[in-house]
């Protein structure tokens, strides 16, 4: 017999006294708060990453405040080109950028897909305006932009607005802070390896 | 590596070694109360703006609707991980599992992998396996490789290395990180900070070359076929997104029924492990994703004595375990003794149920012990995030390891008073009854002797308090000269 079938066999005689599966009751929901925003932008900086509220205006400078000064940058293909950012340091993603040369650019800049205001989370689809996984991943800082529309107060809202992207087969990143240990007695250090710099530029809606 | 657990003393030996260690006393002691403080403070700010309680349960509600119905998510998983271009294994049993990751890796003429998750593999003994094959598996958890550089076991599921303070950790970085790879800058410091950095530029190199990336896995979502990997350092999104081949180990009972699921699981998990809102990074994956992250993907489904688990009507609910280690935090008996006393990857009060669960009794002397690990404070239930009743599953599992033992030594009164116990424990689920529970569990393990873990230590004496109400007003015992304020 395979492995297969002989597993499913084991688990079907397991459950033979199982004559119901009862549901399972509902998630509660946290109750709500007047300012999204105002929550998110504290619990992401309760994470020692650092933030920023700008309108869209303000966007390419507060990119480029947001960069160490001198840095180099990889943007991914649908971001570039709306950003008003341009120079020798900006380098496009092409897909072909192998993990070693990522590892000799010092930064990336990324739109998002959903702020989790209650958690302080940013969660990247990868959609073309975040690009592939290794270009937020290699780099030691990640500067990342968030709508103010697109922060919802907690982990459910965000499942729900994920899930399209999630049947259409794409990863999904959340982010919480810089990378962080606590392996050694405890002591929390920021950026093992991921980045060890977050900067998250909330970007206000144009009607306030 | 030459870290086992196999053959290790039973429980009561290897925790009178433990309690005299006070270095590994000092640093759990420590560990557990600035986790158990930050817990703490997360599920109070959860109950002022929703409730914890109604959030478990919904918790234990996904898990425990996934597992009694396991053969239809079992199928539906292996379906769309397929659909998504993931290749299903199934592995019966440790060496199945390991011979199917090493023939994958072999298949790509590799002689190294990268780790992230590793408690799974470190249940099948996966490094030792490859390094049979000549695969060196490259752990890297900042405390797994402090484990691994150091030759060493893991004794917490959260913080594997705790038994090692700054110092120690130095020395082991100093003299072992040359031997396999980018050895540590010679001025290396004992700051955590510096520490770390040389674990990076350590690391990053494997990184980088990597092929081949192993990982386990917190969930994998039946509806969607989609893993998820929850971690702190990086390194998960590393192993997970540069090399060109990933294979993923995943229990069986890891399976959750729809994305929607994930949400109260998500919300659970890193209040009640590394006591934050939430976890540095978490990675989502539904097999290949063209152009971005590994092409060829593998899933192997382990059983490796699950169905044996879940054959049990009153242990199966501890399948439905996350492994935040909350119950290790709170335990008294886990405090004194560490990780290593368990003899398992499982420590600590949910490790005292899920490996005889796992192995069965009457196998070895080893996990017949572990049932008796524990005074049944019932600290652990409390704390549990999917709710898992790990008192009631000891007192069922004391009178299994009896049964198993039926011809021996053991007086067939003490089953009777076990299984009675049971029955009392299963009615009073609530807040409570680990103080009426107390006494009857001191009570037959005072008659029972020869055979309890309580033999390792000095029997108290029948408690004027229970241990619970002890254990609050002393915080544990580090407080013992807390006078008993009129309570
Ligand atoms: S038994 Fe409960 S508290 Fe213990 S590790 Fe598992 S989920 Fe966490």
């Amino acid at each position: 017999m395979s492995a297969r079938d002989e597993i499913l066999g084991r688990v079907r005689a397991a459950l033979a006294d199982v004559t119901e599966v009862p549901a399972a009751p509902a998630a509660p929901r946290r109750s709500p708060v007047a300012d999204v925003v105002g929550l998110f932008e504290e619990r992401v900086a309760d994470y020692r990453a650092v933030v920023v509220r700008t309108t869209a205006g303000g966007l390419p400078a507060a990119l480029r405040d947001a960069l160490p000064a001198g840095a180099s940058a990889v943007i991914p293909p649908g971001l570039a080109g709306t950003l008003g950012l341009s120079g020798t340091g900006f380098v496009v993603d092409d897909g072909e950028l192998s993990a070693a040369q990522l590892d000799q650019v010092d930064a990336v800049i990324t739109a998002s897909a959903v702020g989790i205001a209650e958690t302080g989370t940013i969660v990247l689809d990868h959609a073309p305006d975040q690009g592939r996984r290794a270009i937020t991943l290699v780099p030691d800082t990640h500067v990342c932009i968030v709508r103010a529309d697109q922060i919802v107060l907690d982990v459910p809202d965000a499942t729900a607005l994920l899930r399209a992207a999630v049947l259409a087969g794409r990863p999904l990143t959340w982010i919480s802070g810089p990378s962080a240990t606590s392996d050694i007695e405890l002591s929390r250090v920021e950026g093992v390896h991921g980045p060890r710099n977050l900067v998250v530029v909330i970007v206000e809606s144009p009607q306030g | 590596m030459s870290g086992t657990f196999v053959g290790m003393p039973k429980f009561p030996v290897a925790a009178r070694a433990a309690l005299e260690d006070t270095q590994l006393r000092h640093n759990l002691a420590h560990a557990t109360s600035t986790i158990r403080g930050k817990r703490a403070r997360l599920v109070d700010e959860v109950n002022e703006v929703s409730s914890w309680e109604d959030l478990r349960l919904a918790g234990a509600g996904v898990k425990e609707a996934a597992l009694l119905s396991l053969e239809t998510q079992l199928l539906r998983l292996e379906e769309t991980l397929t659909a998504n271009g993931a290749i299903v294994h199934w592995a019966r049993d440790a060496e199945e599992a390991c011979r199917i990751v090493a023939t994958v890796a072999t298949s790509h003429q590799v002689d190294e992998v990268v780790k992230v998750k590793s408690m799974v593999t470190q249940e099948i003994g996966l490094n030792e396996a490859l390094a049979a094959a000549g695969i060196a598996a490259w752990e890297t958890d900042l405390a797994e490789l402090i484990v691994q550089l150091g030759d060493d076991l893991p004794s917490h599921i959260l913080v594997p290395a705790i038994h090692r303070n700054r110092a120690e950790v130095r020395e082991i970085f100093l003299r072992a990180m040359k031997t396999v790879g980018r050895p540590a800058p010679e001025d290396l410091t004992d700051e955590p900070a510096v520490l770390a950095a040389a674990a990076r530029e350590h690391l990053r190199e494997k990184f980088l070359r990597a092929r081949v990336g192993v990982s386990g896995a917190n969930f994998a979502v039946a509806e969607t076929g989609t893993l998820v990997v929850v971690e702190s350092e990086g390194n998960g999104r590393m192993c997970l997104t540069l090399p060109e081949v990933l294979i993923s180990v995943v229990g069986i009972e890891k399976v959750v029924s729809t994305w929607d699921d994930l949400d109260p699981l998500l919300r659970l998990l890193p209040r009640s492990s590394t006591g934050e809102r939430m976890n540095p990074y978490t990675s989502t994956w539904s097999g290949v994703t063209p152009g971005d992250g590994p092409q060829e993907v593998h899933v192997v489904l382990l059983d490796n004595g699950r169905t044996r688990a879940l054959a049990d009507q009153v242990g199966r609910q501890a399948l439905r375990c996350i492994r935040c280690s909350a119950c290790l935090n709170v335990c008294p008996v886990y405090e004194r003794t560490g990780g290593h006393a368990y003899g398992s990857v499982y420590p600590g009060p949910i490790g005292a149920i899920l490996n005889p669960l796992l192995k069965g009794f009457g196998v070895d002397e080893q996990t017949d012990s572990l049932p008796y690990a524990s005074s049944l404070c019932g600290a652990c239930f409390e704390a549990c995030p999917v709710r898992i009743d790990i008192p009631s599953v000891l007192v069922d599992q004391r009178a299994k390891v009896v049964d198993a033992h039926r011809d021996s030594r053991v007086p067939k009164v003490e089953q009777l008073a076990f299984k009675g116990a049971a029955v009392a424990l299963s009615d009073a689920r609530r807040l409570g009854f680990g103080e009426r529970f107390t006494k009857v569990g001191l009570g037959v393990a005072r008659r029972l002797g020869a055979a309890a873990w309580t033999s390792a230590r000095d029997l108290p004496p029948a408690p004027a308090e229970s241990f619970r109400a002890w254990w609050k007003r002393t915080d544990g015992g580090r407080d013992e000269s807390t006078k008993e304020s009129g309570r």
